[in-house]
């Protein structure tokens, strides 16, 4: 198979199928693994501070990128989150945080 | 050793659990499907990518990383990304499994497929207070990724709706959901330390190198640190 079968549309598929078997062998893999070692202490810190760690390494630059609106409806999002605890209102009040800063021209 | 049980009544009761995590559920699908629509994938592919990865956070940055037209390396990175995000799962499964194990093999390659945070975290619960059947974990897991799977739908056509994205910030619809997140899971400065590394090595990395590569070296960066930090 070439790159010109994956150019199609076949290609966005075969991403989607990759994702589910890498996906799955995340879910499966602890499971057979504890079956044969022991996760040591460090490892498990490791995996425990990663969701966290994904959050901010996606986050940061994104909003970086997008310009000043993004980074204050994302300051926004979080302060609404920690106020409410409700991720809808966290959501709408980032989303009307960079439409109205967009709307100002910044 | 028998085989633990599996029936309807407990998953029943684990797909009642998961009522209060609903409205969550629905606002993370749909903030999903309304962002697939910006990334260009048609709706059969955002519902087929929900029901076959079922993993929110990975599906999100997966996004980030879409194009119009694939080839083997950039399939291959969008994999990389997806074990990265979902390598809490590896610790999950470790968690439970020896609830799990006297289970036959077959049964345990389907329960696994719907394993994610909430069924996990609820059948935690459960076994931590004495439950020993299955069927709550596999209730659970099933009744969210038929939630999950199908509130896609709506997201996406209430982002096919929207003729200007941008100006009602829904290209980074992303981003402002993911740093929502953050907030559940924090659990005191001293845990939180790793997410400013991860944080810092993400910018200096997205400054010097090219793509999306600041999310693998950013997630890296916290998990080695904070396999490191407390020894």
């Amino acid at each position: 198979m070439t790159d010109g079968f994956l150019a199609g549309p076949a290609g966005a598929y075969a991403a989607i199928l990759a994702m589910a078997v890498a996906t799955y062998l995340c879910r499966a893999s602890g499971v057979v693994l504890m079956s044969r070692v022991r996760l040591t202490p460090r490892v498990t810190r490791g995996l425990r501070a990663l969701p966290g760690s994904i959050v901010v390494a996606t986050v940061a630059p994104l909003a970086a990128q997008a310009g000043t609106p993004a980074v204050a409806g994302v300051l926004i999002a979080l302060a609404t989150m920690i106020a409410v605890r409700w991720e809808l209102a966290a959501l709408f009040a980032g989303l009307a945080t960079v439409a109205l800063l967009r709307a100002l021209g910044l | 050793m028998a085989s633990p049980p599996l029936t309807f009544a407990a998953a029943a009761h684990g797909a009642r659990l998961c009522l209060p995590l609903l409205p969550g559920v629905l606002v993370f699908a749909t903030a999903f499907g309304a962002a697939a629509v910006g990334k260009g994938l048609t709706l059969a592919q955002a519902v087929v990518m929900s029901g076959l990865v079922y993993g929110g956070a990975s599906q999100m940055v997966a996004l980030e990383l879409w194009r119009d037209a694939w080839s083997w390396p950039a399939v291959l990175a969008v994999a990389t990304v997806t074990t990265i995000v979902n390598a809490r799962m590896i610790l999950m499964g470790a968690a439970i499994q020896p609830w799990l194990a006297p289970a036959p093999k077959a049964r345990n390659a389907l329960q696994v497929f719907f394993l994610t945070d909430a069924n996990w975290l609820l059948g935690s619960r459960y076994h931590a207070e004495g439950g020993r059947d299955h069927g709550m974990l596999l209730g659970a897991g099933l009744f969210l990724w038929v939630v999950w799977t199908f509130a896609t739908i709506p997201g996406y056509l209430a982002g096919a709706l929207v003729t200007d994205p941008k100006r009602l910030g829904l290209d980074v619809l992303m981003p402002i959901f993911f740093a929502a997140m953050l907030v559940p899971l924090w659990k005191g400065a001293r845990l939180a330390r790793p997410w400013a590394i991860a944080g810092l090595a993400a910018l200096a990395a997205q400054a010097l190198l090219p793509g999306y590569a600041f999310i693998i070296v950013g997630a890296v960066a916290g998990m080695l640190a904070g396999a490191l930090l407390d020894d």
